[in-house]
């Protein structure tokens, strides 16, 4: 290969690929701001290098603590929050789908009238907007402690997701098979029953499977708050700083994740 | 679809065969059963009198809640701007250590398919089943409470959501793209960089800004575990239950998650 002069003229010509935001100003404005935002950001972060460096003892302990965990002594706790959780997953799940169906028959333009259209709309919004810990909040002032607030707070942020996808599903939905439905004479109900429904199981059936996995999974943080559940033994234990017994929860409850995982992985391959 | 003999000989049409017919009333009523099984195990463990206090309960609590203490919110700006820095932060991190993890996922980017993924795959499975208050929780005992467990709780929870979404992305790309690449004699490197990067964007982006927005909510709640944000001041303020206080977080919280949605719903719709 001879040595060539740099062509900056062709060099110029050159092929780049085209930038994610195409207006030049817009995307030097775009990281300019990014870099000052990140600059202010990481200033406002407060470490204390000193507790930093005792945690790394307790960081050791913890670590300790999984080798190996100690499910025995305070096994029966354990198997309560296990239960709990699980009984509540459960329930709440039922629950939630149960109400969530009239709310997404509600909440799809193709099938309700306008003012139930937006309440239904409403009731989707409030409950996917605030973080599950925080209605458990309310719901523990309410109900009292236990595992009842937990199952009511999960049903309540179930409602939300399940209402809100299905109702995206009904509105997706082909029309000309409700239409032939309709043409037939049938009444509102059976429209719904050989219209929609065919249209929309199989997918109310893998969100429902979803919706099973995500609320083991926040039942049991739920505890935290009091709202009964594993998270109720494992907080109690990272209290009392018993590590092996807070390790042995947490691999419990990632063996159960994992489980929900596939099983549900593997019911939505089946439906879908 | 089924077709019986009646006794006279004409033809009996139904859905299903008797026996799925029997198996799937089987199935409603093993549901159904445990469902109430578990409910009954979740009331021998809720105190009911407090339950059927609840909607003077809830009135209580609304009447003390209500009119929000508008006042306290100039104490909340700072520790919001906290909760911002957190979940933006956190995403941050967890990209950079994410996007790496999904290409060593990936079956077709992977550099061992026999050890290399397995592993990572254990990685991103143990930090998508523990919540991030989990991990603040166990970050705070480490760390030390601050805004510090809080980045770092967020950003371990979301590399797993990061890299399972990118590395399903980089599976799904198109091959042919690819295999052009190869052809013209580029490098690994050069195809990773000119057929893969780019197909891969959009999602990229997409999921990157979706995580943020689920990290937003999740932050308002980190303070609960004392990893920073607005949910210290929730925390404190339920201690002493000055519920005009929690009305105004609410609110705060209510409107930052609102934008939030707003923006990474616009900008999802502007790269996909």
């Amino acid at each position: 290969m001879s040595a060539t002069t740099f062509d900056a003229a062709a060099a110029a010509r050159a092929w780049r690929p085209p930038p994610l935001i195409e207006t030049p100003w817009l995307r030097y404005a775009v990281y300019l701001g990014a870099l000052a935002y990140a600059l202010l950001a990481i200033g406002t972060i407060e470490v204390n290098w000193t507790r930093a460096a005792e945690g790394i003892e307790r960081a050791g302990r913890f670590l300790s603590g999984f080798f190996p965990p100690d499910f025995t002594s305070k096994g029966d706790d354990i198997l309560e929050g296990l239960l709990e959780s699980l009984t509540m997953t459960v329930v709440s799940t039922a629950v939630g789908i149960a109400l969530s169906i009239p709310v997404a028959l509600g909440a799809s333009r193709n099938l309700a009238p306008l003012p139930i259209y937006l309440f239904c709309r409403g009731i989707i919004a409030v409950s996917r907007t605030f973080q599950e810990i925080i209605i458990a909040i309310v719901f523990v002032a309410m109900v009292g402690f236990g595992p009842l607030a937990g199952t009511l707070t999960l049903a309540f942020a179930t409602i939300g997701f399940m209402a809100k996808l299905i109702a995206e599903d009904i509105e997706d939905i082909q029309a000309s098979q409700a239409e032939a439905v309709r043409a037939t004479g049938g009444s509102w109900f059976q429209l719904l029953a050989w219209g929609i429904l065919p249209q929309v199981r199989p997918r109310i059936i893998g969100l429902s499977a979803y919706r099973l996995d995500i609320n083991f999974r926040e039942s049991a943080v739920l505890g935290l708050v009091g709202a009964g559940g594993i998270g109720d033994t494992l907080n109690t234990s990272f209290d009392r700083y018993e590590f092996d017994t807070a390790a042995a929860v947490l691999l419990v409850i990632i063996a159960i994740v994992l489980f929900c995982e596939y099983s549900s992985g593997w019911i939505r391959r089946k439906v879908q | 679809m089924a077709i019986l003999a009646r006794p006279d000989g004409t033809p009996d049409w139904r859905r299903r065969t008797p026996r799925a017919d029997l198996l799937v009333w089987g199935g409603w009523f093993a549901g159904v059963a445990l469902c109430v099984y578990c409910f009954s195990f979740i009331s021998d463990r809720t105190i009911w009198p407090f339950v059927w206090d609840a909607p003077r309960q809830g009135g209580d609590l609304i009447a003390r809640m209500f009119p929000p203490r508008w006042s306290y919110a100039s104490q909340l700006w700072k520790p919001l701007w906290d909760t911002i820095n957190i979940a933006t932060i956190g995403t941050a991190l967890a990209v950079l250590i994410g996007v790496p993890l999904a290409f060593l996922a990936a079956h077709n980017t992977t550099p061992s398919r026999l050890f290399v993924r397995p592993v990572v795959l254990f990685i991103i499975v143990a930090s998508r089943s523990i919540n991030s208050l989990i991990w603040a929780l166990i970050l705070v005992i480490i760390l030390g409470p601050g805004m510090l467990a809080g980045i770092m709780a967020i950003a371990l929870r979301s590399v797993g959501f990061i890299a399972k979404l990118l590395y399903e992305a980089i599976e799904e790309i198109d091959t042919t793209q690819v295999e052009a690449v190869t052809a013209t004699g580029a490098s690994r490197p050069q195809v990773l960089g000119w057929a893969i990067v780019p197909q891969i964007m959009p999602a990229f982006a997409g999921l990157t800004v979706f995580r943020w927005d689920i990290n937003i909510r999740e932050a308002t709640v980190l303070g609960l575990v004392g990893a920073g944000g607005i949910g210290m001041q929730m925390q404190a303020s339920i201690n002493v239950l000055a519920w005009p206080q929690v009305t105004t977080i609410f609110v705060l919280i209510l409107g930052t998650v609102v934008v939030s949605e707003w923006l990474s719903a616009r900008v999802r719709h502007a790269v996909i």
